[in-house]
């Protein structure tokens, strides 16, 4: 389903390559991590995948169709940081509405308090304002799903339940994850499939 | 005896308080605005038989050289600083938000020509700009009100521009963008309600700037013509009889000049409390 066909990207013109001819097949439903330690372009192979950043050459293509760059975007990428991800003039429930309408049955399965949608996004927590922007990024629309150290922030417990809950999602929907975190255990975890590029 | 630090015992929470703060202040401008609309001609009508009276129940601010009485021009110059600074902090804020949205989204020339602007407008002394400009529009309200708008858009120009830029590289603008939005879209949605508290907020804090600089102004001479009650005209007259043991001609508008200023002051902060969501719940 999502698939990179010889992906390479640097910042600029006399910088290093970050990743050169990378090719990429993940299934739906398929659960795929990336490891490596800081620095090595894992941030930025996401921003590609997601359409946030061109690579200089190859291409991302759903469904065998280039990522379009019009209309909601069927490849999500969820930031380490939820903070910076969410405008903090809004109030969560126009959050969680951006893309579209959220399904009750989401709210209930990420465990989301009612009482937190008349609130601004500094009144929560990083692991409640994570489960937020995860609701936002679950639209209809969403067939991938990028996890950048989405859960490196938070406290175990709170890592727990927000990767089954992810889990049981991904399962029912046919989602594919492709989970980056220089945490190996986490992934050997969670994934079926690890792709070692960015190691040593 | 012991203090509690956390359990204030106020009547209303911090949320109300602010927006009483606020509607006082709109108030006291209304008063003047209202009593100087009241007062008629009396501020323009001399009396000699009650030249030179001191403050007393019946006239709390006295009597000029002329028996005119001080708290009616003092209210009618208030009113006319107060236009005066209004439509100049208007007009500087307006200017103000222009630039700042074409600097941040017109591309590098337009951004180089305006922070080049700004610098220029920020290296010259104020007064200086003001002389020059006010004069060279001919003085009056009209020279002072130009004079005023020219010279005070720099900072906010500044402000509104760094904020843009900021915004524009954030995450969740980017992601709006992710979700289809369109530009138009995330202007609106995204970028407004983050720059208009900074306009409207930028507009109040400039407004006490802009009355004592026409004031200011007016005082050196070149601003409103001697015969119109501004509050420059007033202190700048009262200069000559401070001499002569008539104090009350420049410590009654003096004061009510600080109020005013010091009031729409208070103001702009309040609002400004009021607008951002990290103060707003509170």
């Amino acid at each position: 389903m999502l698939e990179g066909r010889k992906l390479a990207f640097r910042y600029g013109e006399e910088r290093e390559w970050l990743f050169k001819d990378f090719d990429l097949r993940i299934a739906p439903g398929e659960i795929v991590g990336i490891p490596g330690p800081s620095g090595r372009g894992k941030s930025t192979l996401a921003k590609v995948l997601s359409g946030y950043l061109i690579p200089q050459e190859g291409s991302v293509f759903v469904d065998g169709r280039p990522l379009s760059t019009s209309g909601c975007c069927p490849v999500q990428l969820l930031f380490q940081h939820p903070q910076l991800a969410v405008n903090p003039r809004w109030k969560i429930e126009a959050i969680m509405r951006e893309s579209e309408e959220p399904p009750p049955e989401l709210l209930r399965g990420l465990a989301i308090d009612p009482s937190w949608l008349g609130r601004y996004p500094h009144e929560l927590s990083g692991g409640e304002l994570q489960r937020v922007c995860l609701v936002r990024a679950l639209g209809s629309q969403t067939r991938c799903l990028l996890c950048d150290e989405m859960t490196s922030m938070l406290d175990s417990l709170t890592q727990v339940s927000i990767w089954r809950t992810l889990l049981n999602i991904a399962r029912q929907r046919e989602l594919g994850l492709i989970v980056i975190s220089h945490d190996y255990a986490l992934l050997k975890k969670l994934c079926a499939r690890i792709i070692p590029y960015f190691e040593d | 005896m012991t203090t509690n630090l956390f359990s204030r015992s106020t009547p209303w929470d911090l949320r109300t308080r602010t927006l009483m703060t606020i509607l006082a202040c709109i108030t006291f401008f209304a008063v003047i605005f209202i009593s100087a609309w009241l007062y008629g001609e009396q501020g323009q009508v001399t009396n000699l038989g009650l030249r030179k009276l001191p403050p007393s129940w019946e006239r709390p601010f006295g009597t000029d050289w002329l028996g005119r009485d001080m708290l009616a021009r003092t209210l009618k110059g208030l009113r006319l600083s107060l236009s005066v600074g209004l439509t100049a902090a208007a007009c500087s804020a307006f200017i103000a938000l222009l630039f700042g949205l074409a600097a941040a989204m017109l591309g590098r020339t337009v951004d180089l020509i305006v922070t080049w602007l700004v610098d220029v407008g920020m290296a010259v002394p104020h007064l200086v700009l003001l002389i020059l400009i006010s004069f060279a529009c001919g003085g009056g309200a009209k020279g002072v009100i130009i004079a005023v708008a020219a010279s005070h858009w720099p900072s906010l120009t500044r402000v509104i521009r760094a904020e843009i830029l900021q915004l524009r590289s954030a995450d969740y603008i980017k992601l709006s963008r992710q979700f289809g939005k369109g530009p138009y879209w995330i202007a609106r949605r995204h970028l407004l309600p983050h720059v208009i508290p900074q306009f409207v907020v930028g507009m109040l804090l400039l407004f006490p700037h802009t009355i004592l600089h026409a004031a200011g102004l007016t005082f050196l001479g070149f601003g409103m013509s001697p015969h119109t009650p501004a509050i420059g005209v007033l202190l700048a007259e009262s200069m000559r009889y401070l001499s002569m043991g008539l104090w009350w001609l420049a410590v009654a508008p003096g004061i009510a000049l600080i109020v005013s200023v010091k009031v729409f002051d208070m103001l702009g902060n309040n609002f400004r409390a009021l607008l951002d969501p990290r103060t707003s719940q509170e």
